[in-house]
């Protein structure tokens, strides 16, 4: 290989008590693609953070194409062509893709915005990559997939020749990741380097020339993908062995949640139309399809969040009216939100504050909030669930999005639901944590919880669901068996095709 | 209904508009810019009083009228300064410190005031600002005598207003601005400063508040008594959510209020019967309707009130 373009040298990166990144060197060629992998909370972000300056590094440098870049100064990054894809989205939803992709890049005292030569300097990269876009669409108005695009152009449009993404496929479909891999392979083979990170071994092993574990902040292997199996990295991320619990047959109970016709209309678009399903008490049902199909407020309506334009919701065979989120939480429906940093956690809240929310009267006592028994109730949760990289006491914020998901299933968990709906309960979880968070939802169906799954990952579903119903554009399909699925027939359901679901319909 | 019309007929009337909504104008503008950065500056109440009693005094002690606009000017950007070491610095409510520095500025105004000038039967007077008389425009009937007979800083309002929508939607910096007041975070991976931003349009924003201050001690009266400002700053917050953060759309509602307030005056002069409390009472009324209905699609920027850290999620 020729001279590396980047190398990083002996960083370190101390938060508080934890020592985020501990020593890590690695380097990355000309037209090379790298993925980063590690559990949650290993130090990926932090690591990238510092390579684009948004941390000053306590030791360590980084070079690009043999010269040390100032550290601490995004600016000086993007000018040594480093772009960078985070893992929270930084783009402004008010402002439209042109605007999004412009900021900063031109002198700031200039008296007027280039608008039509950056619109068509942004078109042709946008074509040359086969990245579509309209640069004049308001951010806000664009599915994850699409923003996600604009962050790649964005890089781009700096002329980035090293392009970080911190794990770009986290929210997007399978079909989004494949394009976007393609997209990414292309990159490579005209020139560019990347590093992306991820937790999908599939991916990794796809797209990937070479791959380098982190695990508690230090690099502990690197391989080549040729040289390398599925089996070896997971091993080399968690430390051990893992391997996905498996479903052990069983008879479920009685109905405890029935939906009939329901229909949701948000601002005149139908979003939910006829859905029709029942929840029995020791199953799992899977509600499977691409997101953007209308899960959405489908959780939000069994969550209390939404309310429902017609239709009939039975909980525990009464029917009822308008459900609040009070309503939902006395009737025993625990829940796992899609956006966790939006409606799942209070970020600015400690970690104990977000544990006892929801249950106040619970933790109080002559009006006053318990503070002792909502720590310990905390820390069990910390124990129980491997939640890494925080205290009771602990702003809830810093910790990494894998441990926060674990902090909200704890959370709901602990307090035995007897109904618990989850809405993509793995996203963004380390091979580890997600064996360990569908070993819990498989305990809380042995005792009796009736567990609706939504999600768009068929491995999951098919290993988790005792039924299953694909949604497609708000509506469901029949259920169909789990002894009757195998991933192409979900294939066909997901894209609408019912007819083989039909003939395996057997009302509960 | 002749009352009415025979109102809006009035030369006077039109020019009461104009003289009125200058002030207006000038806080809006102000508390605008501060606001699309992302801070909300409630001390512009204060920073209007401080403006409008330091602009005067400079003039009482023989500076020109122009040197006391920029006094005030001056001290509303030190004030603008005060407000973001708290807010971006320190990271401090902005409610809070926002309300601080009004109590401060207001109850500073009267001291300085009383230090320099005693207690007296009738307050001391400025020469102030006249109206300039704009060749052929001045001396047309009727649009001359309601659009042309305005002193300086309600032309330069007008200006300024224009240049700040060029500015916020035409310019890298007025992007930058609109990216700070969305998304933070993002502005500074693009490699711009939110901070700087802030302190920026934070303190441009408080000396224009200041302006507006001094127009109503410079040129629409020619004296200063402490509660002279009388909630306009309160206005102007509210104008801001009408204008749903454009400039251009600030003026017309400055103006919208405006017309209300020289309406109802003339109202309560040939309306018997009705106390005038009444009247008083309709402009504010009135704008409460109109923000109702304009602040339904308004945008706000999405990081408003939000403290930026450097270095944090
Ligand atoms: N600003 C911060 N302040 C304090 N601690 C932090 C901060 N940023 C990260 N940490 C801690 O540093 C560790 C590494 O976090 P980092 O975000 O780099 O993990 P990650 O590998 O990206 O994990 P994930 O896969 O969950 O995104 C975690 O324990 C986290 O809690
Ligand atoms: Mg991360």
């Amino acid at each position: 290989m020729t001279t590396p373009v980047l190398e990083i040298i002996g960083v370190s990166k101390r938060f508080g008590d934890t020592l985020a990144n501990d020593g890590i060197s690695m380097s990355l060629g000309k037209g090379e693609i790298v993925a980063l992998l590690g559990e949650n909370g290993a130090g990926k972000t932090t690591l990238m953070s510092i390579l684009f300056g948004h941390y000053v590094p306590d030791d360590g440098q980084i070079r690009i194409d043999g010269e040390e870049l100032p550290p601490g100064k995004p600016r000086a990054a993007i000018s040594a062509g480093v772009g960078m894809v985070h893992q929270h989205f930084s783009l402004a939803s008010n402002l439209t893709v042109l605007e999004n992709v412009m900021t900063g890049t031109e002198r700031l005292w200039k008296l007027w915005s280039a608008t039509q030569a950056a619109r068509k300097k942004l078109v042709s990269i946008a074509e040359r990559f086969g990245l579509k876009i309209d640069p004049d669409a308001r951010l806000g108005d664009l599915s994850v997939g699409e923003q996600q695009r604009v962050e790649i152009l964005k890089a781009l449009y700096n002329d980035a020749r090293i392009l970080i993404l911190d794990e770009p496929t986290a929210v997007l479909t399978n079909i989004e990741a494949e394009r976007l891999f393609a997209t990414l392979k292309d990159m490579a083979r005209q020139g560019l380097s990347l590093i992306f990170i991820s937790h999908k071994l599939d991916e990794v092993m796809a797209a990937a020339h070479r791959i380098v574990v982190l695990r508690g902040g230090k690099v502990v292997a690197g391989r080549k993908a040729s040289e390398t199996s599925k089996a070896e990295l997971a091993e080399l991320m968690v430390g051990r062995r893992v391997t996905r619990p498996v479903r052990e047959p069983s008879t479920p109970g009685a109905v405890v949640l029935e939906v009939r016709d329901l229909g949701v209309r948000i601002g005149g678009v139908e979003r939910l139309k006829d859905v029709d399903f029942a929840l029995r008490e020791g199953e799992v049902l899977g509600i499977i399809g691409v997101s953007g199909n209308g899960q959405v407020p489908l959780a939000r309506v069994l969550s209390g969040t939404l309310a429902r334009t017609s239709g009939e919701i039975l909980l525990y065979g009464e029917p009822v009216g308008h459900l609040s989120v009070g309503d939902v939480v006395d009737a025993g429906i625990g829940r796992v939100p899609e956006d966790r940093n939006g409606e799942g956690v209070i970020g600015e809240m400690s970690i104990w504050e977000n544990a006892v929310l929801e249950r106040l009267p619970a933790y109080s006592h002559n009006g006053l909030v318990d503070r002792k028994a909502g720590m310990a109730f905390a820390k069990s949760i910390i124990d129980a669930f491997d939640v890494r990289g925080g205290t009771p006491a602990s702003g809830t914020r810093l910790l990494s999005g894998g441990n926060m998901q674990k902090l909200i299933l704890g959370r709901n968990l602990s307090h035995r639901p007897r109904i618990l709906i989850a809405a993509q309960p793995a996203r963004g979880l380390d091979e580890g944590a997600v064996a360990a968070v569908h070993a819990r939802i498989l305990e809380a169906r042995k005792a009796g919880t009736a567990v609706l799954l939504i999600s768009e990952d068929l491995d999951e579903v098919i290993s988790l669901a005792d039924r299953i119903q694909a949604i497609v554009a708000g509506r469901l399909s029949p259920p169909l068996d789990a002894g009757r699925i195998d991933a192409r027939r979900l294939g066909l359901m997901m894209s609408g095709d019912w007819s083989h679901a039909a003939e395996a319909t057997h009302a509960p | 209904m002749s009352v009415v019309f025979d109102i809006l007929a009035s030369a006077g009337l039109w020019a009461a508009i104009l003289r009125i909504a200058t002030p207006l104008i000038f806080g809006t503008l102000g508390a605008l810019l501060c606001e699309r950065a992302g801070v909300l500056n409630l001390g512009i109440e204060g920073i209007m009083t401080f403006g409008a009693m330091i602009g005067w005094l400079a003039v009482f002690h023989g500076a020109d009228l122009w040197t006391g606009v920029l006094v005030a000017a001056i001290s509303g950007a030190l004030f603008g300064v005060l407000h973001s070491l708290l807010t971006v610095t320190l990271g401090l409510s902005q409610h809070v410190s926002g309300l601080g520095v009004t109590l401060f500025a207001s109850s500073f105004s009267y001291y300085v005031f009383r230090l320099v000038v005693p207690v007296a039967g009738t307050p001391p007077t400025v020469m102030p600002f006249q109206p300039i008389d704009i060749p052929a425009l001045s001396s047309l009937p009727f649009i001359g005598p309601a659009f042309f007979t305005q002193t300086a800083p309600t032309y330069l309002a007008i200006v300024v207003a224009l240049i700040m929508a060029y500015i916020i939607f035409h310019t890298p910096v007025g992007l930058a601005i609109r990216m700070t007041g969305e998304n933070p975070h993002a502005a500074e991976a693009q490699g711009v400063n939110p901070m700087k931003v802030r302190y920026g349009t934070v303190i441009v924003g408080s000396a224009l508040m200041a302006v507006g201050g001094a127009f109503l001690t410079l040129s629409a009266f020619n004296s200063f008594f402490p509660t002279m400002v009388q909630g306009r700053g309160w206005i102007c917050i509210a104008l801001v959510v009408f204008a749903s953060w454009r400039p251009g759309r600030a003026l017309f509602g400055a103006l919208l209020f405006a017309f209300f307030d020289a309406f109802q005056l003339r109202l309560q002069t040939v309306v018997e019967g009705v106390p005038y409390q009444i009247f008083l009472m309709t402009p504010y009324i009135l704008s409460i309707f109109a923000l109702a209905l304009m602040a339904r699609r308004a945008r706000v920027p999405q990081a408003l009130m939000q403290p930026y850290r450097r270095g944090e999620r």
